[in-house]
């Protein structure tokens, strides 16, 4: 009983949102000095990889988070999204030659960064209207699995069409595009557009259907329409980060968007927070960054000139276990319901609030009751 | 196409269908207590395997003996789960124990990578009874033939515990109203321990026959034969003895079929094929092919 | 005295159900629990039985501190409730629900003895041991969860609206049943929206009004006392 009380005093540490905003700045700017410590050539691929993860996992989030269905396709349509934006960069010669399947006119088609995303992001919210009846007639865990069968076929379908797809050796050469002013660039524009989206009367809807979806149709709001548009809404946004996936890895192949991507997104998305962007944002940084303090023990650390054993897959390892003692802990992830937002931050009133005497005396008394529970 | 194909087909197709119900049902009483899709389910599979493994290679026991250990370790395993990972989340909602699962999964593959490495390793049963012999008109082998008994013993077995006793009593008492049974002073959690000892202690068996079949077992041997198995329960019924076995049986003879009768540019959507059927009776007959349409699960 | 309810507040979430109550209930008494809709009564008898989380307070059941124990310890204790809304297992035959009942019991003979009693008590469940308990009338499945409730020799009962969804003879039935239990020295703690009945049939009654009792006293002073009737019989009875 006594370790559940001092169970109880952590959590109510991060409830705090003065911990919260705390956070939210300390997180990203240790991320800068972690950046700033490192050479740049092994930086660059960290920085695009958080911003990827930041498209992904707030996108996720707008269907997970706020329309209070619980998605696991994501992988699904960062795959479309990918091989479509691959497609469209891809050089004639190299189409003709190893994609031979594909449209004509696609062969011929070399479309520039910019339209190859939009592209990409269109295609796998088509797909996603497509599929929709499937998560409309389903709820709860049942509708999760039967986005994790949308992976399924996805993967059979990219592995079994060796003629446009190359199989499973996979598509090669794919222009490095996504650099990071470009991926920042998504980032911002997916953040902006989500921001506004939930903050509009549609996202209001999509609350109020997650909240009670029986109280919200006798309000009015149309469910089917609401599930099958932030659905969509959701896989534009996935089909966007694949495609900067694609551009960054510039090797792809079906093995890179199964099981474990959808997870690690999950992961992403849970840890930060799903019913906040800014978790998304703070969970992206904090699951991408971490597991790179484990890469040594992984890889076999040298102590005192001892060679310790590899143990590949441990950071692995220790995110799955962060994860479980998250949602037995914490289940709303560490931003939980609270956004901190851009616009608030050049509000005076921002600021004033979280250092009013109540705040500080929340965070004092829930650490000061922390440390007397040890 | 003639009658002797199509028999063979049909054998290896309730070999498939047998392993897949032993699975099933360990899903399947879990899934009806708790409503909690076991993902790790698979994975304690894949570590039974392993164990065997270690067993046969290390202290060369006879393999009866060294089944026997492994599925003692393993239910150890799978309690200790449901301990950690489970019995914490029993108030949440089933999305959160569904990526509880998941999670414990992704942590089970990982542990079982650092020891035993990615790469696969040979899994060979004795000679004696991996041989086949011709058997009328099929070539099968003793662990052929012990797949087909292991399952019909289990599946009298189990239905004896739930008919017949008083756990078994409980179970289905739980299954139906946790609080209920509660009230009756059913310890639910010895009810829940019991139901994953059962289920783990199956899965053992199952990945055996599994692993005999591909003779090599990796990391995440489990995992997508623990999927499917998954939705042979939810095609069959999930929740119930009967629907999870019958559904296991549909699933195995249809994805032999499957492999067997589509032309061969088809075959290698198998997988896709069996999550599909899934999907389509969560659509058309939420409670299953054979269950009542009482409610609807969804 | 057998159970003793001090001071016990039971919140969900911010909303306090039950503010603060105390009641005790004497060996081989009925003592009935009058309230209207959302008093917290359901949630007082939950909470006995260890279904619901406690805020604070305490709980003795022959004078030993019951309020930590799980739900099945306290049935082992002997203090078995019949839930609200009746929940038996539709699915397990009459004769396996019965079995459930005396799941806290190790003693075979002693399970068999009981199935007698509570078959004798209530024929029908006789004539449908093998039937699935979801086939019976409303009344007959109130008889099984009476009777299930029976079969582990509990010294007392929580009945949570026995009579609920009842047409006004099989109410009285049950009604009869009761107080035939108080001849097998089995004491009552009952939950009643229907006033006047459980008044009728009980030795004293609490009155609870928004998670706090508001009056308590023998009922024959209860069916009298003007407020009563005037908030609960129906004026001018």
């Amino acid at each position: 009983m006594k370790d559940m009380g001092l169970r109880k005093r952590a959590v109510a540490l991060l409830d705090c949102s003065l911990v919260r905003f705390v956070l939210f700045v300390a997180v990203p700017f240790l991320f800068l000095v972690f950046c700033g410590l490192h050479p740049k050539s092994y930086v660059t691929g960290l920085v695009s990889t958080v911003g990827i993860y930041i498209v992904l996992a707030s996108s996720l989030n707008l269907i997970n988070g706020f329309s209070g269905m619980f998605s696991m396709g994501h992988a699904a349509f960062m795959a479309i999204g990918a091989y479509i934006s691959a497609f469209l960069t891809l050089s004639e010669s190299v189409k003709a030659n190893e994609c031979p399947a594909l449209p004509d006119w696609l062969i011929h088609t070399q479309a520039p960064f910019a339209v190859a995303l939009v592209a990409a992001g269109a295609a796998a919210a088509l797909v996603a209207v497509l599929v929709s009846f499937t998560i409309i007639h389903t709820k709860g865990h049942y509708l999760s699995v039967v986005t994790l069968a949308l992976i399924v076929v996805i993967r059979a379908l990219i592995d079994n069409n060796d003629s446009i797809t190359r199989g499973s050796r996979g598509l090669n050469g794919i222009q490095p595009l996504s650099t990071i002013p470009a991926v920042y660039l998504v980032v911002v524009v997916t953040l902006f557009v989500l921001y506004r989206t939930i903050r509009s009367a549609y996202g209001r809807g999509l609350i109020s259907m997650r909240d009670d979806p029986v109280a919200a149709q006798t309000l009015g709001v149309n469910l089917t329409a609401k599930k099958i548009s932030s659905f969509a809404i959701s896989a534009f946004f996935a089909g966007l980060g694949g495609a900067l996936w694609a551009h960054y890895l510039t090797a792809i192949s079906g093995a890179n968007f199964y099981f474990e991507k959808s997870f690690d997104i999950v992961e992403i998305s849970i840890i930060g927070g799903m019913f906040s962007l800014s978790g998304a944002v703070l969970g992206a940084i904090f699951c991408t960054v971490l597991p790179e303090f484990f890469a040594p023990l992984e890889n076999g650390l040298h102590i005192a000139g001892f060679r310790l054993p590899t143990f590949f897959g441990l950071s692995n390892i220790i995110m799955a276990a962060l994860l479980v003692l998250l949602i037995i802990f914490h289940r709303q992830g560490i931003m939980g319901y609270s956004e901190i937002i851009v616009e608030s931050w050049f509000s005076k009133e921002t600021y004033t609030a979280l250092f009013k005497k109540s705040e500080y005396g929340k965070v004092r008394s829930a650490l000061a009751a922390l440390f007397r529970g040890t | 196409m003639n009658i002797t194909y199509f028999l063979t087909i049909l054998v290896s197709g309730l070999k498939l269908g047998s392993i897949y119900a032993i699975v099933a049902i360990g899903y399947s009483i879990v899934y009806g207590i708790l409503r909690l899709i076991n993902f790790a389910h698979g994975d304690i599979m894949t570590i039974g395997v392993y164990l065997i493994l270690v067993f046969m290679n290390t202290m060369g026991l006879p393999l009866f003996v060294c089944v026997l250990l492994s599925v003692a370790l393993s239910v150890g395993v799978g309690l200790l789960i449901e301990r950690l990972a489970y019995r914490p989340l029993r108030d949440a909602t089933e999305e959160t124990t569904l990526i509880s699962s998941l999670a414990v999964s992704a942590l089970l593959q990982n542990v079982l990578q650092i020891i035993f490495s990615a790469q696969r390793k040979p899994f060979l049963l004795p000679k004696s009874i991996s041989t086949p012999m011709q058997v009328g008109m099929f070539k099968l082998s003793v662990i052929n033939i012990a797949t087909y008994v292991v399952t019909a013993v289990f599946l009298v077995l189990l239905y004896a515990l739930l008919k017949k006793t008083k756990i078994g009593a409980a179970m289905r008492a739980c299954s139906e109203n946790m609080r209920a049974a509660r009230l009756m002073g059913v310890n639910v959690n010895r009810v829940v321990m019991f139901a994953f000892f059962i289920g783990s202690a199956m899965a053992v068996v199952a990945g055996l026959l599994l692993a005999g079949e591909y003779k090599t077992v990796y990391p995440s041997l489990g995992f997508v034969p623990g999927l499917k198995a998954f939705c042979a329960a939810v095609v069959g019924g999930i929740g119930s003895l009967g629907g999870a076995v019958t559904g296991a049986f549909v699933i195995g003879v249809a994805e032999i079929l499957f492999q067997g009768l589509m032309p061969t540019t088809m075959t290698a959507y198998r997988d896709a094929f069996v999550f599909l059927l899934m999907v389509a009776v969560l659509l058309l007959r939420p409670n299953g092919l054979f269950g009542k349409n009482e409610g609807g699960r969804s | 005295m057998m159970l003793e309810i001090k001071d016990l507040t039971v919140k969900y979430g911010g909303i306090t159900a039950v503010d603060g109550i105390s009641l005790h209930v004497d060996r081989g008494e009925i003592v009935a629990l009058v309230g209207a809709n959302g008093a917290g009564k359901s949630t007082t008898l939950l909470a006995v039985s260890s279904l619901v989380k406690i805020a604070s307070g305490q709980i003795c059941f022959e004078e030993e501190d019951v309020t930590k124990l799980p739900a099945d310890a306290i049935v082992r204790r002997g203090l078995v409730q019949v839930p609200e809304g009746r929940q038996i297992f539709t699915k397990l035959t009459v004769a396996e629900n019965l079995l459930m009942g005396s799941y806290v019991l190790s003693d075979h003979a002693r399970a068999q003895k009981n199935q007698a009693f509570v078959m004798e008590l209530f024929p029908i469940l006789k004539e449908r041991a093998k039937q699935s308990a979801g086939t019976l009338s409303g009344g007959e499945q109130q008889m099984l969860a009476i009777g299930r409730a029976l079969m582990s020799s509990p010294k007392m009962l929580l009945l949570d609206e026995p009579s609920l969804g009842l047409s006004p003879i099989l109410t009285q039935q049950v009604f009869d049943v009761l107080k035939g239990l108080k001849q097998a020295d089995v004491t009552v703690l009952l939950i009643e929206q229907n006033a006047y009945d459980a008044l009728e049939i009980s030795d004293r009654a609490y009155i609870m009004e928004t998670g706090q009792i508001t009056l308590e006293g023998r009922c024959e002073d209860l069916l009298h006392d003007e407020r009563i009737i005037s908030a609960y019989l129906g004026g001018d009875l």
